[in-house]
């Protein structure tokens, strides 16, 4: 039996903010248990919060990023329910009218384009840390994470296949790092995943029953979970089993997906307008505003690079998916280096170098301004691109060497005397009579071979086109 | 030293006629031989207290005086106070010391006022006589087996009682009038937002004001130029630019419209409290106000939507009492669940549980429609029937309890009872309108409040309205025998 | 609509708090009492009417995002009822 399956994601992520989302404790990772615990953090009693301006700022980016309604007015709802690590016994969330409603992101799955709607995004903020048997039978409760501004953004159920549900998380954490409003970091937590999955018979209309996967990662394990939740759902089906609501979490080691326990314990939160808070409103002009500090996105970038600078579909969007291969190879473009050899390079020697070394590209020891210097001397002529990756290879851990000295060094500065050239022409010529009566009789080649044969002469140091042009003038005299 | 206005205190203390040293243990004194009897504070700190007015004395001699610079305050137990036990009348928060202060003791003691001690109250506040209190009963000095009202009933009775000159309170359906007027002297809830909550422990959020309780609206303006400001950690402080209440106290009131509203005068009030307060108001149209009958159409319904909306969000605001990083925690628990269920069950009394269920079915699933929703939707009436009536008039006089103070016990187990005491004082508090009590005469030998609700930010006309009656009657300057 | 001991059941159960068997049939008294008092409002028609939260019509102030805590550490853990490592003790959790 064939079955379509149905995804749908709700990620949280946590804001780049130095503060809390409603008071001033530091967000910082890694600190000592409970050190950026401050009393609202604590929930003392009295204490009171106070919205922070950064969060709404970053909601509205995201909103502006995903085409999609900013309320100008939205209300703050609690979410009521016990849990040692949850303070206040609530979570400060937003319910009914969020800050940022309907909108879409593009993503590319299966070389197919496909616009996923995202339903709405909403600001919230995490709870604490428990760590469970710091002694026996015992939990531990940390309070730095308590308060810290996440960020829920929620997706219609748009995707159909484990490799679309990557592919918009993928894009969802380039896009949210691009505007710089979330730093990424899927391992310290900072963006994180529930998938819910559902699967229906071919072509049938109503949805099956969804279990929601909680608080994935990774992108692998995105994969991985969706995979076996998919088939386990498909198995239980024809084998005439029920699929039930659950609430299910995936273990990466088994890599597979179990419903937690308490689920008899159906929550009923209680949301309702908190009376600590209250409406927030957004002006046209605060948009506005935002709108100006906004860069490019992926998408638009995608564009002006085929567009404006000639990039091929795939280095346009190879380069457009990450903020920080943008910027590099942005910078190499404004010191007029070719945008295609830019890319080229970028995507090629710089690219292959940077996955050897398990670095990203803002750690990479050639800059920008190194690369472009290099890719300059190839463009006048003074180095083959053959001879630029040798350079490109010497210089990779000496920073103290410039471009030029290195080719000095290398010995790899090409011939573009004509009269040195003009000789080697000569008794290439001389010595390989064949070939050329082979050219002459229609074979091309043979010239290919004769360029080579001048090249190997000069030890690579000829100027090919100007080889292959004296080659040319000669044997048609 | 007793029976003074904070005025004239503050001029003896500036003559040096006595220090606030000795006036504070004049008080201290006081409260030492009454309070046993009168159970109106929870705790006291000689020390403490003596440190700051020996402080107080230093700033005089200094020349670096205002009003309240060294004049004891009695402070209501709800206000975390640093260094000092802070319990909202709950065994839950039993032995908890407060690391921190509120926004109104942060705002006394940098006037340099003497904070002479916390008062009982209902715990969180949730009661009208003060029998909630996990401290005890509370008593009022005009007769010890009558209840002083609540939730306020600490700084009531303290106040009857002349434990203290002044004493703050709050009031989330009632608490600073209804025990103002069950005990005879001057309190004000001001407009929603003007005293900053910050530190103020939370009963309802949207409802919970607090003001200060003392002898003569004179005194209640000075209270009020300490405690009333914009705070920015509290998202609800009104931002307005500072205002002196006791600016417009001399102001003439001729021509003053008061509206009367016939349901506050309607089945339930006793016809003893009644008749004075209709005395009260004869007193006004003789100092030159005219009277207009009015109608607040809605005013039944406040008691019903209070009882949705001031539970909804004291069960959220009480989750946070689970015994984890503050506060009492249950001896003995097998796991976690046992731990919250016990911890909550003996930490928390049985009105504060009555509450939290309440408040935690109308949130429900199924009926936050019904009757959250509902109840939210009947606040704007009622609100919009202040609204409108502020369109005829300047004040609204009426009753500020139903009847003088009842005998302790006597509604304890029947809260539809206890309800009814707060029918005249919640609409002000769903529309968040400031209104005061004053004093307006006995019924035998009982004292009896007369309400005025202004509109939002007429506080100092308020203060204005009650300071004419009050100098024209010598109602609130009586005290109770045995405490003269 | 009156509350029956099965809603009480669970409304103490969300709100965690343990009902003795002692107190459980006066509170069920008390409680529909109450719930009669409120089900007074269900008389009047709300159709069309705007929901009030608040009783001012103010908008969110915002703050600026800047640290302003500091370790409160060694005022805040001795005031809880266990500790260890910094940590706040709980019995252990189980999910």
């Amino acid at each position: 039996m064939d079955w379509d399956i149905v995804i749908g994601i709700e990620t949280h992520i946590q804001l780049k903010t130095k503060s809390k989302q409603f008071s001033g404790a530091s967000t910082a990772y890694g600190n000592e248990p409970n050190s950026q615990a401050c009393l609202v953090s604590l929930a003392y009693p009295g204490l009171l919060p106070v919205l922070n301006h950064e969060s709404v700022n970053c909601a509205i980016k995201l909103g502006l990023a995903i085409n999609a309604k900013i309320a100008r007015r939205s209300i703050f709802a609690r979410k009521n329910y016990f849990y040692p690590d949850l303070p206040k016994g609530y979570q400060i969330s937003q319910m009914e009218l969020p800050i940022v409603g309907p909108g879409y992101l593009s993503i590319n799955a299966n070389e197919k384009k496909k616009d996923v709607r995202i339903l709405r995004a909403h600001l919230e903020e995490d709870a604490g840390k428990s760590s469970h048997g710091v002694s026996q039978g015992k939990t531990g409760i940390d309070l730095n994470r308590a308060g810290t501004p996440l960020l829920e953004i929620v997706t219609e159920p748009d995707m159909n296949s484990a490799e679309e549900a990557v592919a918009y998380a993928k894009k969802l954490h380039e896009l949210v790092q691009w505007i710089g409003i979330c730093d990424g970091n899927m391992q310290e937590g900072s963006f994180r995943c529930d998938v819910n999955v559902s699967v229906k018979k071919k072509g049938t209309e109503v949805l099956g029953t969804r279990r929601e996967i909680k608080n994935l990662n990774s992108f692998k394990f995105i994969k991985q979970a969706v995979d076996y939740e998919v088939n386990w759902q498909i198995e239980t089906l024809e084998d005439g089993g029920k699929i039930d609501q659950a609430t299910i979490l995936f273990n990466p080691e088994t890599g597979e997906t179990k419903a937690m326990r308490s689920k008899e314990e159906a929550n009923d939160y209680r949301y309702f307008p908190d009376p600590d808070l209250l409406p927030l409103l957004v002006t046209e002009e605060q948009i506005d505003e935002i709108k100006k500090l906004m860069p490019k996105l992926p998408d638009e970038m995608q564009e002006s690079f085929k567009k404006e600078l000639g990039l091929s579909e795939y280095d346009a969007s190879e380069i457009a998916s990450d903020s920080e291969v943008t910027k590099y190879f942005l910078a190499l473009v404004d010191s007029k280096v070719n945008p295609k050899l830019s890319a080229n390079w970028i995507l090629g020697n710089l690219y292959s170098r940077l996955n050897e070394e398990e670095i990203n590209i803002n750690q990479s020891p050639i800059d920008s301004q190194r690369l472009a210097e290099l890719i300059k001397r190839i463009e006048d002529s003074t180095i083959s691109n053959n001879a630029a990756k040798k350079v490109f290879d010497f210089i990779w851990d000496k920073s103290s060497i410039t471009v030029d000295q290195a080719i000095d060094e290398l010995g790899l500065k090409q011939i573009s005397d004509s009269g040195e050239i003009d000789i080697l022409v000569d008794q290439v010529l001389k010595n390989n009579q064949l070939m050329v009566e082979e050219y002459r009789s229609g074979k091309d080649k043979a010239f290919n071979a004769l360029v080579g044969q001048v090249m190997k002469a000069s030890k690579g140091k000829a100027n090919p086109s100007q080889v292959s042009e004296l080659l040319k003038q000669k044997i048609s005299k | 030293m007793l029976n003074l206005s904070l005025q004239s205190l503050a001029l003896h203390l500036e003559k040096k006629t006595f220090s606030s040293a000795e006036l504070t243990q004049f008080f201290l004194g006081r409260i030492k031989q009454h309070n046993p009897s009168l159970n109106a504070f929870i705790s006291i700190d000689e020390e403490k207290s003596l440190t700051m007015a020996k402080k107080a004395d230093e700033l005089i001699a200094k020349g670096k005086k205002s009003t309240l610079t060294g004049i004891p305050v009695a402070q209501k137990d709800i206000f975390c106070s640093q260094g000092w036990p802070t319990t909202c009348g709950s065994k839950m928060l039993e032995n908890f010391i407060a690391p921190y202060d509120a926004m109104v003791i942060e705002k006394f003691n940098e006037v340099g006022a003497v904070n002479i001690g916390k008062t009982n109250m209902d715990e969180f506040a949730m009661g009208s006589s003060n029998e909630t209190s996990y401290f005890g009963p509370v008593k009022n000095p005009w007769n010890l087996d009558l209840v002083p009202g609540g939730s306020s009933g600490g700084s009531a009775s303290a106040i009857a009682a002349r434990l203290a000159p002044a004493a703050t309170g709050t009031d989330t359906g009632g608490s600073i009038r209804q025990p103002a007027s069950l005990c005879g002297f001057t309190g004000l809830k001001p407009t929603y937002g003007l005293v900053s909550r910050y530190g103020m422990i939370a009963f309802a959020s949207s409802l919970d004001q607090a003001g200060p309780m003392a002898i003569s609206a004179e005194d209640c303006a000075l209270l009020m130029n300490v405690m009333s400001g914009h705070d920015k950690r509290d998202s609800t402080s009104i931002e307005r630019d500072k205002e002196d209440y006791g600016s417009k106290l001399n102001s003439s009131i001729k021509g003053l419209k008061i509206g009367i509203p016939k349901e506050f005068f309607g089945e339930g009030l006793d016809s003893s409290v009644h008749t004075l307060i209709d005395a009260a108001i004869d007193q006004y149209k003789k100092l030159g106000a005219e009277i207009i009958e009015i109608s607040l159409p809605n005013n039944h319904l406040a008691i019903p939507v209070y009882y949705v909306i001031a539970p909804a969000e004291a069960s959220s605001n009480l989750s946070r009492y689970d015994g984890v990083r503050y506060g009492y925690r249950t001896k003995e628990y097998d796991d976690l669940t046992d731990m919250y269920f016990k911890t909550r069950q003996e930490g928390f009394g049985e009105e504060v549980k009555r509450r939290i269920l309440i408040g935690t079915y109308v949130l429900s699933a199924g009926y936050y429609d019904a009757y959250y929703l509902k109840a939210q939707k009947i606040r704007r009436l009622i609100s919009e029937d202040f609204t409108n009536a502020f369109k005829q008039c300047d004040v609204i006089m009426g009753p500020s309890a139903p009847s003088v103070a009842f005998n302790a016990g006597e509604k304890k187990e029947d809260p539809l009872a206890m309800y009814m005491q707060d029918i005249y004082t919640i609409s002000t508090n769903l529309a968040g309108l400031p209104a005061m009590s004053i004093p307006a005469g006995f019924v035998s030998n009982l004292p009896v409040g007369l309400q005025l609700i202004g509109n939002y930010f007429t506080e100092a006309k308020l203060l204005n309205i009650a300071h004419s009656f009050q100098k024209n009657t010598d109602w609130h300057l009586k005290s109770a025998k045995g405490f003269e | 609509m009156t509350i029956r001991k099965k809603d009480i059941e669970k409304i103490a159960h969300l709100a965690r708090i343990n009902i003795s068997q002692e107190e459980s049939q006066k509170l069920e008294n008390k409680l529909v009492g109450i719930m009669s008092l409120i089900d007074k409002m269900q008389t009047v028609d709300t159709a069309n009417i705007e929901p009030m939260s608040h009783a001012l019509d103010i908008s969110q102030p915002l703050r600026k995002d800047e640290v302003t805590e500091s370790d409160l550490r060694k005022n805040i853990l001795p005031l809880a009822p266990e500790t260890e490592e910094y940590l706040f003790i709980v019995p252990q959790v189980i999910e």
